[in-house]
C-alpha cells in the first residue's frame, strides 16, 4: 500500500445551473482540479453520481465525462452509493493509487437536480431507501429521517428546538462560502417557525437540493511534490454498511456504519477523535448531525444535540463542523456532496478557507452518508507539509 | 404507464397477510422475509411464519409533502411499528387522526389501498396499521 495525497481540487457553485448539463458541470470541476494540480493527464476517472438516470435520462457517466474532458480512452466508471456516491468515488480513486495500479487519478462528483424537480426527483431520492418495504408505504426520504428524529426526541427527552444550533451554525458559515447555495444567516425564530415537511422535520432542518460538481486529483504521496507544494495526505479511508431500511437496524438510533468506518479511519491515522481540528459531517437533516456525533464517539449517546447549544461546533469551538456551510447551507447535490466535503476539508488544511478558516487546522475528518445510514464513508486528511 | 405487476404480485402474502419467517436455528421471527437470518446468519430455508399483526407505535411522522400516487390520503401518518413478535415494520397508520398518534400506542394490521396510478393503472394493496380495537 502506498500513501496517497490530494494534489488538486475544483468545485462549481452549488445552485440552479439551468445553463449547464451534467457533462458541463462535471467538466468545470474536473478542469479546475487539473489546473490546480498542474496535471494534464490521468490514469483513471471515477465519477460519483446518484440520479443521472432518473433526472437526466443519462447513465454511463464515466465514458461521458472522460470524453467531454478530452480524456477519451482512459479508464472511467460511475460509482453509486446514493448520497454517499461522491465519497465512494473518492474511495475508489484512493484504492487505485494506494494499490499501485494507478498513479494520477481523478474523482469527480456531479449531480443535476434542477432539471426535474417534481415527483421524479422525490422518487429518485427515495430510491436510496428500501423500495419494497419503505417507499411503497408512502415514505419520502424526509419521512424516514423524521421517524428517527421523532423517536430520538422521545427517547432522550429533547425538543426540535435543541437541534436549531446545527442549522444556525451551518448558515452562519455558509455566508462566507462563495460556492454555497445559501449565503445568508437564519435566525432562531425562523428555524422555529419553518414550514413542516414531515413532522418533526421542517424546511430548515433539511438540506436543499441543488446542482453541483466537485473534483479532486490524487497521486502517490511520494510523487506529490513533483506537482505541488500544498499536497494534503489521506490518513484514513473507510466504508461501512448497515441495513438499507431503518426498520431492519439493530438499533435505529445508532449509526453502526458511522461507528465502524470512523473507528477504522481513526485507527489508520493513529489518532483519537479529540485530535481532529474539524469535522465535515453529513447534515442532510439536523437529526443526522446529532446521530453522527454520537456514533463517531464525539459525545455520549443521547447528547448529540449538546454541542449545537454551547458553541462547540463553531469555527472557534472545540469541534468545528460544517465549516463552509455543510449540506444545510452549501447545499446537497446528492451524488456530489461527498467531494464537496473533501474539497472544503482540503481548503481548511491548506489554510485557504477565508473567513471560514479554522485556526491552525492540520487534521480534518469528512463523513458522507448514503440513505439514512446504510452506507457511511469516513476520511481523515492531514496537512503534514 | 409502468405497472410492474410481477414486482407487487410476488409480495402478496407479505403485503396482504403479514407472512414472514421463523429461523429454524435461533427461532427469531423475521419480517420482511429474507434468505439469511438477520439474527444468527443461518442460511437454512426458513419456514413461513404468520405474524399476529399486533404491535405498538415505535415512531411516527405526519407527512405533508407526499410522493406521487399517495395524494389521496395526504397528509397521512407513517410509522415504525414494533410487532409483538419482535421485528419493526414501516407502514402507514389509518383510521386515526394524525394528532392522536403517539409512541407506544397499540396498533393492529389491516389491509388497505397503498398506492394508485391514475384511473387505469395498478392499485397496490397492503398492510397499514390502525389503533387496536378493544371489545366492549
Amino acid at each position: 500500500m502506498r500513501d496517497v495525497s490530494i494534489i488538486g481540487i475544483g468545485q462549481t457553485p452549488v445552485g440552479e445551473h439551468w445553463d449547464l448539463g451534467l457533462r458541463h458541470l462535471g467538466y468545470q470541476a474536473l478542469r479546475q482540479a487539473m489546473q490546480d494540480a498542474s496535471v494534464d493527464y490521468a490514469d483513471a476517472l471515477y465519477v460519483g453520481n446518484m440520479l443521472s438516470g432518473e433526472t437526466s435520462g443519462q447513465a454511463h457517466l464515466g465514458a461521458l465525462i472522460a470524453d467531454f474532458a478530452g480524456l477519451r480512452g482512459i479508464e472511467a466508471v460511475k460509482v453509486e452509493a446514493a448520497c454517499a456516491s461522491a465519497a465512494a468515488a473518492f474511495r475508489q480513486a484512493y484504492i487505485g493509487v494506494a494499490s499501485g495500479l494507478q498513479d494520477v487519478v481523478i474523482a469527480v462528483g456531479v449531480e443535476k437536480m434542477t432539471d426535474d424537480v417534481g415527483s421524479t426527483l422525490t422518487a429518485g431520492l427515495a430510491s436510496a431507501a428500501d423500495a419494497d418495504y419503505e417507499v411503497i408505504h408512502g415514505l419520502s426520504f424526509v419521512a424516514l429521517n423524521a421517524l428517527l428524529m421523532q423517536r430520538y426526541m422521545y427517547e432522550y427527552n429533547v425538543t426540535r428546538e435543541d437541534f436549531a444550533g446545527f442549522a444556525l451554525n451551518a448558515h452562519a458559515n455558509g455566508v462566507f462560502n462563495p460556492n454555497a447555495r445559501f449565503q445568508k444567516p437564519i435566525t432562531h425564530d425562523s428555524f422555529m417557525k419553518a414550514t413542516m415537511i414531515a413532522d418533526p422535520i421542517t424546511l430548515l432542518d433539511a438540506s436543499p437540493m441543488a446542482d453541483g460538481a466537485a473534483a479532486v486529483i490524487l497521486c502517490p504521496t511520494e510523487q506529490a511534490r513533483e506537482f505541488t507544494d500544498k499536497a494534503i495526505q489521506i490518513r484514513g479511508s473507510a466504508v461501512a454498511t448497515d441495513s438499507l431500511s431503518v426498520h431492519d437496524r439493530r438499533d435505529p438510533l445508532w449509526l453502526q456504519a458511522a461507528e465502524i468506518s470512523s473507528k477504522k479511519a481513526l485507527h489508520q491515522a493513529n489518532i483519537a477523535p479529540t485530535d481532529l481540528d474539524f469535522f465535515e459531517l453529513h447534515d442532510a437533516f439536523t437529526i443526522m448531525a446529532a446521530l453522527s456525533l454520537e456514533s463517531c464517539g464525539f459525545v455520549e449517546r443521547g447528547k448529540g444535540t449538546w454541542p449545537a447549544k454551547d458553541g462547540q461546533i463553531a469555527l472557534d469551538g472545540k469541534l468545528p463542523i460544517t465549516t463552509r456551510g455543510g449540506l444545510k447551507a452549501r447545499g446537497h447535490p446528492v451524488g456530489a456532496t461527498g467531494l464537496y466535503q473533501i474539497v472544503e476539508a482540503v481548503q481548511q488544511l491548506r489554510g485557504t478557507a477565508g473567513e471560514n478558516q479554522v485556526p491552525n487546522a492540520r487534521l480534518g475528518m469528512t463523513q458522507n452518508i448514503g440513505g439514512s445510514g446504510a452506507t457511511i464513508i469516513t476520511h481523515i486528511l492531514e496537512n503534514n507539509n | 404507464m409502468s405497472t410492474q405487476i410481477a414486482r407487487h404480485w410476488r409480495l402478496n402474502s407479505q403485503r396482504y397477510q403479514l407472512v414472514g419467517e421463523v429461523c429454524p436455528n435461533c427461532s427469531g421471527k423475521i419480517f420482511p422475509p429474507r434468505d439469511v437470518c438477520p439474527h444468527c446468519a443461518d442460511k437454512e430455508r426458513q419456514p413461513d411464519y404468520q405474524f399476529s399483526g399486533k404491535g405498538e407505535v415505535y415512531s411516527h411522522s405526519t407527512v405533508y409533502k407526499v410522493p406521487e400516487g399517495y395524494e389521496e390520503a395526504a397528509p397521512y401518518t407513517v410509522a415504525l411499528v414494533k410487532l409483538d413478535e419482535g421485528p419493526l415494520v414501516t407502514a402507514q397508520l389509518t383510521d386515526v387522526a394524525n394528532e392522536a398518534v403517539n409512541i407506544g400506542m397499540p396498533v393492529e394490521m389491516v389491509t388497505r389501498k397503498l398506492k394508485t396510478q391514475g384511473d387505469e393503472g395498478l392499485i397496490v394493496y397492503g398492510y397499514k396499521f390502525r389503533p387496536q380495537m378493544v371489545a366492549s
